[in-house]
């Protein structure tokens, strides 16, 4: 299977194209785009375990290592797409325009970090692990009846194809051909179980076949496979051709959360002796010193642009209004239920608000 | 509440004379006309128009765009509802029967009942899942569940039970229109047993308001759904030995009706409680708790409850066994009546 679902790249692992009809389709302020964002979710990512290590903020899920997954899927979106992320796809909400301060509070255990964007289909990060397949089918089915051409993206990681929303999210999108991405990130293990427990099949991609739609498993580290990928399935999505499943195959260089040691279940020092050899943004990092795009003073400035408006968000975090124990009953119904506004008397009158 | 003839013409609301499940149909078929975003899935439900017939002729109306046959796959078509529902539509799914709801749970606990809070009402979902439920029909293993208790528990969702053909299309109505979801439970049971005039037009019955089927002093009987028949049944019986029945229809299981049961326990102090559901952690145990809280004063005896038993429901060959009966409740009548 492996053989009939080969690794898609486009640039080798010292930043080299494979493929040359790629030289005219990449422009240089895409891949500064790509630089930019994937050094900005790094960024945030980094200061995400940081905060977490200081207790400023709760358990935190990082994503090192799948930025270019991320940011490749995430830039192929139309303003008008939706978004169905799940708690380790920040890098790819934020990249798709999720607001920077509001993915802060989330981690700080605060309902506000779930409201999504404004002005994008953003949905708030799906915890259950698969269940907001059928979502993306169904608001791309929206659509379509809308008689709109835009679409929907799923995120979703190696473990989640055992679930049976997996199953039943694909199956109904492929029946309907709904306007659909299911955007895998096989990133090698389900907290501690490894993708060869997980299933007996060699790949990920092979299981759109059971369903009869395309599969294609792309280099998760390579930036340009993983966006002209998802691009590629978009554009089938909005001529009616229905959905697609992409694997991109990733690697989490970090632990599952926060909360989780991975040195129990597999040999992390291995993982931090190949990461340089691997990292997505130092690749693109080679692709642009290869393609003499690489310019010192310009990755200097984003650097300290992303340093500052990331400090900036976790200020404003910090010092954001204190949660108020009366609100958490003002979002169950339009109109609350006597019985919850019996429960919320009760919490105003014992003076627990805090 | 009974529209007549006579009122049709008074009102100029033309009625007509329909069994529950066709008052559904007709529900159904009145919100599909009114409001281009509401779309019907389920299975079987299309062409087949539903295995109760319930959405009869609906696909052929409407289209295979609004009335949707889904494929086997209740979790998959209630998220693929919820994505729908993010996205504007206004989805009414049908689970084949209540018992086949459980593949569904998850979407209903973790996305259907919270999209609203946790996204701090920036979505909501306007979705109605109806299911027939209940025993006696015959029906074979797993068809006769009534878990309405399992949902009552969970916030976020409204759970509506009507037991007549015009409250069932008031109250599917209200729930179309209400901008939470609501779990519409309707009693196989009753589908196809009697006759009511139900008025053509759109009206609504507000949810969370219960009504009195008969006035009565001496005992208050609180049932909803299939037990109805049954109740009544037993309270006429009850006539002979002069004990008068406030027999209350709840019609809404959340947010129960505070104001009926309390108005009704304070006028006779004596309470039967009538349900099909398992007894323990049932919907009776949390009118119990209501009237702890609003009336436990008036109180004359203890309050009865006849429920189903906390078994699985058995095969049909014991279902008549499991479920409450007229006997059952004449007893109870008769026990907090002599108390």
């Amino acid at each position: 299977m492996k053989e009939r679902y080969p690794l898609f790249q486009i640039m080798n692992k010292n930043g080299e194209l494979l493929d040359h009809a790629y030289e005219t389709e990449i422009t240089v302020d895409q891949v500064k785009s790509f630089y930019y964002h994937m050094l900005r979710i790094r960024t945030y990512d980094q200061k995400g375990v940081a905060l977490q290590r200081q207790g400023r903020i709760g358990t935190y899920v990082p994503f090192a290592g799948q930025e270019a997954a991320q940011v490749g899927s995430a830039l192929a979106l139309a303003d008008k797409d939706w978004m169905f992320p799940t708690y380790r796809d920040h890098g790819a909400s934020l990249t798709f325009g999720a607001d920077l301060d509001r993915m802060l509070l989330h981690w700080n255990g605060r309902i506000e970090g779930c409201l999504p964007s404004r002005e994008k289909h953003i949905m708030a990060a799906s915890i259950p692990i698969a269940t907001h397949l059928p979502h993306a089918a169904g608001a791309a089915m929206a659509e379509t009846y809308k008689g709109t051409k835009n679409a929907a993206i799923a995120y979703f990681g190696d473990g989640a194809t055992s679930e049976g929303d997996f199953h039943e999210g694909i199956n109904i999108a492929s029946v309907f051909k709904a306007p659909v991405v299911f955007f895998n990130q096989n990133n090698g293990f389900a907290i501690s179980l490894p993708v060869n427990k997980q299933m007996n099949s060699q790949t990920i991609a092979q299981k759109a076949e059971a369903y009869d739609i395309p599969g294609k498993r792309v280099d998760g580290m390579d930036i340009f496979a993983v966006h002209f990928a998802v691009k590629e399935a978009l554009e089938r999505a909005r001529l009616g051709e229905g959905p697609t499943l992409i694997e991109a195959v990733t690697v989490r260089f970090g632990a599952h959360t926060t909360a989780d040691d991975p040195s129990k279940y597999r040999d992390q020092e291995e993982i931090n002796r190949v990461r340089e050899e691997i990292d997505p943004v130092l690749r693109l990092e080679k692709y642009m010193k290869h393609y003499n795009i690489w310019d010192g003073d310009w990755a200097a400035t984003i650097t300290n642009e992303i340093k500052a408006e990331i400090d900036e968000a976790i200020q404003r975090m910090e010092s954001y209004q204190k949660p108020n124990a009366a609100d958490m009953f003002d979002y169950v119904f339009e109109k609350p239920t006597w019985t919850i506004e019996k429960q919320k008397e009760s919490i105003i009158s014992t003076g627990r608000q805090s | 509440m009974v529209m007549s003839k006579e009122l049709e013409k008074r009102s100029g609301v033309k009625t007509n004379s329909l069994t529950v499940i066709q008052a559904i149909n007709n529900g159904l078929q009145t919100m599909l006309e009114l409001d281009n975003d509401i779309l019907l899935l389920g299975e079987d439900i299309g062409k087949n128009g539903g295995v109760f017939r319930a959405t009869d002729g609906l696909q052929q109306k409407f289209g295979d765009h609004r009335v949707i046959d889904t494929p086997l796959s209740e979790a998959g078509f209630v998220g693929t509802a919820v994505g729908m529902a993010l996205n504007g539509l206004k989805p009414v799914v049908e689970i084949q029967f209540l018992g086949f709801i459980y593949p569904a749970l998850e979407q209903i606990a973790t996305h259907v009942t919270r999209t609203r809070t946790r996204t701090l009402g920036h979505y909501h979902i306007p979705m109605v899942i109806r299911a027939p439920y209940g025993a006696g029909v015959r029906s074979p293993e797993i068809h006769s569940d009534s878990v309405e208790a399992l949902f009552t528990h969970l916030p976020g969702i409204k759970v509506v039970c009507p037991s007549n053909a015009y409250d069932a299309k008031g109250l599917l109505i209200a729930a179309v229109e209400d901008p939470d979801p609501v779990l519409f439970l309707e009693p196989m049971r009753l589908y196809r047993g009697q006759r009511e005039e139900v008025p053509m037009n759109a009206y609504r019955i507000e949810l969370g308001k219960g009504k009195t089927l008969q006035a009565g002093e001496d005992v208050t009987i609180l049932a909803w759904g299939a037990m109805l028949p049954i109740v009544e049944a037993a309270v006429e019986e009850m006539k002979q030995y002069q004990i008068s029945c406030d027999v209350i229809d709840l019609r809404t299981l959340y947010p129960l009706d505070k104001e009926i049961i309390a108005g009704s326990v304070q006028k006779t102090g004596r309470v039967v409680i009538v349900h099909e559901g398992h007894e323990t952690g049932g919907v009776g145990s949390e009118i119990i708790s209501i009237i702890n809280d609003t009336s436990f004063l008036f109180l004359k005896a203890p309050i009865e409850k006849v429920t189903g038993f906390d078994v699985p429901v058995p095969l049909f060959a014991l279902e008549n066994d499991y479920l409450p009966t007229k006997e059952r409740v004449s007893k109870a009548i008769k026990q907090v009546y002599e108390f």
